[in-house]
């Protein structure tokens, strides 16, 4: 079993950069991650079901913009600027993205210079016309929710321009990685976004694996599909109650909660952490599923057959719901498609990728499911491919507790002879997270970059909403249920 | 949907037990809620959560205390939209330079007397986070902190321990005053 992809990465001239940036706009190929390193930035090129990653030396401090011809690259852009200090020549947005002047120092993982603390100012994009106004919103929000700041324009109750402003849950996890055992580095990985924690464990370890040149046992690797479709299934079912909530319709997420409190009591019983969390470490997992383990989950599998399904009759048949989903939010399936925008978000637009199956990693490559595509991308569609995933997510439970392989859980990790680099991506909930990094001869982390799913959802969350009334914004955002932590980083 | 609520209105509830108040809590707290709680809050918390730059696992279990199992407005605590409207604040992660200005600002804008109950490892002294150029540190390098909740993240059980504790506290320090 050949489990990991052989990932190529190959070194380019500013020209092959820039007609890879062509390729992006023309949609021939698709932008994947694009990151900085010292004196280097790196591409990950997802063309036609194969990841690469293409490398450009920038000793001069500088690189052509992607994001010039490619909208998608121009966050990433900004935070290349902002961590390493090199310069997208030529791009069209050239303010700071995650450093607000608040850091102490420029640069940190360039070269890093003392500065102040006291942040910088922001200037918004502009919007003009006839009784506009604007509405600021965030860091705080009025929910349980994470850090980020929205500013509205909006021309009565309509949406005119949303845009964004993140960062604030900039932890530097990057820099942190840097100089520690994989081990050690599994649980910062664990902890970009807690509620993709398993997914976040399985692509950091499955690239430090790659770079390794080891293969976690089979068991081990079934044992990461299950915690990743329990983690799919609890955050599904969160986000389905948390729309309908948003939209005034109670009674599901009242419902929903019972289920998901359900799942992470399950989790709980048969690896030790409700979220699963420190499960999953470099050459296997921690946690072997026992007797009991086993049994809990698949009650909890019996039980969810029954109760889910009066609940999606319940979201169907209530047309007052629907009357609030239907048509909201609407993302284009060219937008998704120009994006690379993964996940429910891509999915419920048209774009027909997922991970697990054009990409497969084991267990996947072994079990049989189905992956759901809608056309219409609004918050409804959103919804139903959430519950279609709901429901798959529970055959893969099914197939994964009946034909569990025996073996051991847990190898050793070899010593590296030479620095080595590797690279992986996964299907979390939320859509494919990628991994790329590079061992030291010591088997320390040189530098390792992790890119959520949320990177290329948010800026489309800014197309979505325009056009929509401010007060459908929650039920909108809900519906995208992007990452502020795992985006920030 | 009538069949689901006349289910919901004949089965028992599955809202559990209340778990007794943490004691490292409520001796946390004695030193901290004094004579500055006031009758007039009775038995009744509003709080507003702050996440200051947590991994957004915290929030996930803040948010299943207001599920059915744990029920948490039941004890007279309940989650509000604005600081203004809060006496609790229940602060999460490692506090991030980017976050600092914002957590000093909701915490003036929360008027008195006021808590601040720190949520999980990182909010206690930034965790795994701590050494990073973008942590300030814990929540109390910040704000004043009444009491810590630990766990990574802290369960719904040992959150709603911290925060009975918090109302046990108050409501006798109401009384003896």
């Amino acid at each position: 079993m050949s489990a990991h992809h052989t990932f190529t990465g190959r070194a380019v001239d500013a020209a092959g950069w820039s007609a890879l940036a062509d390729d992006f706009a023309q949609g021939r190929k698709t932008l994947s991650g694009l990151w900085g390193d010292r004196g280097a930035v790196h591409m990950a090129v997802l063309d036609d079901k194969a990841l690469e990653v293409v490398s450009l030396d920038c000793a001069d401090g500088s690189f052509p913009s992607v994001g010039q011809r490619h909208p998608p690259a121009q966050r990433l852009e900004r935070v290349i600027s902002d961590l390493f200090g090199l310069v997208a020549e030529d791009a069209p947005d050239t303010r700071r993205w995650l450093d607000h002047g608040r850091w102490g120092l420029r640069y940190p993982l360039g070269s890093a210079r003392k500065s102040d603390e006291s942040g910088d100012p922001y200037g918004f994009l502009h919007s003009e016309g006839h009784g506009l106004h604007q509405i600021p919103v965030g860091p705080v929000h009025a929910g349980i929710i994470e850090p980020g700041h929205f500013r509205f324009t909006a021309g009565g109750e309509t949406v005119v321009r949303l845009e964004e402003r993140l960062g604030y849950a900039h932890k530097g996890i990057e820099l942190l990685m840097s100089g520690k055992l994989p081990g050690e580095a599994a649980r910062l990985a664990g902890r970009v976004s807690g509620d993709s924690t398993v997914a976040y464990s399985i692509v950091f370890v499955r690239a430090a694996e790659a770079a390794l040149a080891i293969e976690a046992p089979r068991r081990a690797h079934w044992l990461r599909g299950l915690m990743a479709e329990l983690e799919r299934v609890a955050n599904h079912l969160g986000d389905i109650g948390a729309i309908c909530n948003d939209a005034g319709f109670t009674l599901m997420h009242s419902h929903t909660g019972i289920l998901r409190e359900r799942v992470l009591r399950a989790a709980q019983a048969a690896f030790g952490h409700r979220l699963m969390m420190d499960c999953i470490v470099p050459g296997g997992v921690l946690v072997d599923l026992s007797a009991a383990g086993h049994e809990a989950i698949g009650e909890l599998v019996g039980l969810l057959r029954r109760t889910f399904p009066p609940l999606v009759s319940l979201y169907d048949g209530t047309t007052s719901l629907q009357g609030r989903t239907v048509d909201a939010g609407v993302l284009s399936p060219e937008l998704a498609r120009t994006f690379g925008c993964g996940g429910f978000v891509g999915r419920a637009s048209g774009r027909d990728f997922d991970t697990r199956r054009d990409m497969p990693y084991p267990p996947y490559d072994e079990l049989k499911f189905e992956v759901p595509i809608l056309a219409e991308g609004d918050v409804n569609a959103r919804v139903w491919v959430r519950i279609r995933e709901v429901e798959q997510s529970l055959s893969l439970i099914e197939q994964i507790l009946d034909r569990l392989p025996e073996d051991e859980v847990l190898i050793p990790l070899p010593s590296l002879r030479e620095a080595r680099a590797g690279l992986a991506l996964v299907e979390g909930f939320r859509g494919d997270i990628l991994c790329w990094l590079r061992l030291n001869t010591d088997s320390t982390v040189e530098c390792c970059h992790l890119r959520d799913p949320s990177w290329f959802q948010w800026p489309l969350l800014e197309a979505a909403i325009e056009g929509n009334i401010v007060a459908d914004f929650p039920l909108c955002n809900k519906s995208f249920n992007c990452s502020y932590s795992g985006h920030d980083l | 949907m009538r069949r689901l609520l006349l289910e919901g209105l004949l089965r028992a509830p599955l809202t559990e037990a209340a778990p007794t108040p943490d004691e490292v809590a409520l001796a946390e707290l004695a030193t901290t809620v004094g004579r500055v709680a006031r009758r007039k809050l009775g038995r009744s918390l509003a709080i507003r959560e702050v996440d200051a730059g947590s991994c957004n696992g915290c929030e996930l279990e803040i948010h299943a205390l207001n599920n059915a199992f744990y029920d948490i407005e039941r004890f007279g605590l309940r989650f509000v939209a604005s600081p203004r409207h809060a006496d609790v604040l229940l602060v999460t992660g490692p506090v991030t330079k980017n976050m600092r200005e914002a957590l000093e600002r909701t915490y003036h804008a929360t008027p008195s007397p006021k808590w601040v109950v720190a949520v999980g490892d990182c909010a206690a002294d930034g965790g795994c986070f701590a050494s990073s150029y973008a942590i300030a540190g814990g929540v109390s390098q910040v704000v004043p902190v009444d009491l810590h909740v630990a766990g990574c993240p802290p369960t719904p059980e040992a959150l709603l321990k911290g925060l009975l504790a918090l109302v046990e506290r108050q409501s006798e320090a109401a009384r003896s005053s």
